[in-house]
């Protein structure tokens, strides 16, 4: 008989610092069993640039410009189950902190006024960079999200309580100690 | 006959004194009843409604009713849990709740309110409100970015004689925390770092100043045991 197919999960940063995956990646050990189960698709762990139909996309970081838009939208049309994971994509975390000043107010006190950088340094504008939303969003405010893990990161412990639930098919429970918010 | 002195909380018997709200009678009974506005030292507000528990039906305030003789209470059901939640959902969306970077993480009755009900994530739109940072007093900082309304500064400060902090306004975006001096700067009220309103703030609002990150998060109240364990070994010491 055939081993039981392998469920496919897609992984990204959007307006994060990288800190959820490196957390992932802190299960140590605990990854091999994982691999036995679990086959990756798009996820800065395989460098996959695109992603395809998956089982499991997991979130991590608001979404602060028209790429994370993009990138989220394929996340949620390509992933049966999408999960918020980390402070960042549950409530806009640390970039959010932008949320009450303006847009172009920020960009000219960083780039014009106040100094520090170089001399002739402008608000960038190349062509290549993704525009700036005026507000950086938690993802549940751009698509359905089904599941959130809070934390900042979430320790590898709670990322692995809530997979091995989810896999499983158990709806995912933290209890006290895993459920944080900081 | 004699009047029966005990009523029924999801099944079990809780005696109680005369006068007893219900909230005061469960918690010296070894229950929890989640409660966010409500604080033993002061008369209850009834404000946030986290309390709302089920008499014979009807919804009511626990901390504000007086416990009755038989009486049937709900408390820690799927419907109410349900409810309360929400009621968390819609605190943390309508003020700037960044719990990784607040002082008062790990002990924070809001936030271990929401640990405690399962909270797994804001669920409604933000408001992102613009709230300001008061850190004109030497000892004391006030970020009401993080205020939920519960009266409790004004109550304390009342208790030390002083008008220092008032409830004013109107309305979702009115309504605030006044402070009492011209300047509507904390350094310009009657204030001092010893008065009771110092301590009392449920949340991360009144802060003092330099001692932010002496218990590092992990070491902190909340993340011995949850608060419905200490909330209730707190009222039965
Ligand atoms: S006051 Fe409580 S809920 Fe709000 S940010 Fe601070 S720790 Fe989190
Ligand atoms: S500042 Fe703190 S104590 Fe005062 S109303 Fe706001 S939350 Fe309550
Ligand atoms: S604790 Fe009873 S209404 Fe707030």
């Amino acid at each position: 008989m055939n081993a039981p197919a392998k469920l496919r999960i897609a992984t990204a940063s959007l307006a994060g610092c990288f800190g959820c995956h490196m957390s992932f990646l802190d299960i140590d050990e605990r990854l091999l069993e994982l691999i036995d189960l679990v086959e990756f698709d798009r996820t800065p762990l395989t460098d996959i640039k695109t992603c395809h139909p998956c089982d499991l996309g997991l979130i991590e970081g608001g979404v602060c410009n028209a790429e994370n838009v993009h990138v989220l939208r394929t996340f949620r049309q390509n992933c049966k189950t999408l999960v918020a994971i980390g402070a960042c994509a549950v409530n806009g975390g640390l970039p959010a902190q932008r949320n009450h000043l303006d847009l172009r107010d920020i960009l000219e006190t960083i780039y014009e006024t106040e100094g520090g950088l170089a001399r002739g340094t402008h608000i960038p504008n190349d062509p290549e960079l993704p525009l700036p939303l005026n507000r950086v969003h938690p993802i549940h405010e751009i698509v359905k999200v089904d599941y959130f893990l809070p934390g900042c990161p979430p320790s590898a412990d709670a990322i692995w309580k809530f997979l091995t639930d989810l896999i499983a098919g158990r709806t995912p429970t933290l209890g006290h100690g895993l459920l944080r918010y900081d | 006959m004699s009047e029966k002195t005990t009523f029924w909380l999801d099944g079990a018997e809780i005696p109680f004194t005369a006068g007893q709200t219900l909230l005061e009678a469960a918690r010296r009974a070894g229950h929890y009843i989640p409660h966010l506005c409500w604080h033993p030292d002061y008369k209850p507000h009834g404000s946030c409604k986290l309390c709302t528990v089920k008499v014979d039906g009807r919804f009511v305030s626990a901390c504000t009713t007086l416990a009755q003789a038989g009486a049937h209470v709900e408390n820690r059901t799927a419907e109410l849990d349900d409810m309360r939640r929400t009621l968390l959902q819609l605190l943390f969306v309508e003020g700037n709740h960044f719990c990784p970077s607040c002082e008062k993480s790990g002990q924070c009755l809001l936030q271990a309110t929401a640990y405690e009900l399962g909270m797994m994530s804001p669920h409604f739109d933000h408001f992102f409100p613009n709230r300001p940072v008061d850190a004109s007093h030497p000892e004391v900082m006030l970020d009401f970015n993080r205020c939920i309304l519960c009266s409790l500064c004004e109550q304390a400060a009342k208790r030390d004689g002083k008008f220092t902090f008032v409830m004013g306004g109107r309305g979702m975006r009115g309504r605030r925390v006044i402070l009492n001096s011209e300047s509507g700067r904390l350094a310009d009220t009657d204030f001092s770092s010893t008065d009771h309103a110092a301590h009392v703030c449920p949340v991360g609002v009144i802060l003092k100043k330099r001692v932010g990150f002496a218990v590092p998060y992990g070491q902190r109240r909340y993340d011995q045991a949850p608060v419905s364990l200490l909330d209730v070994a707190e009222a039965i010491k």
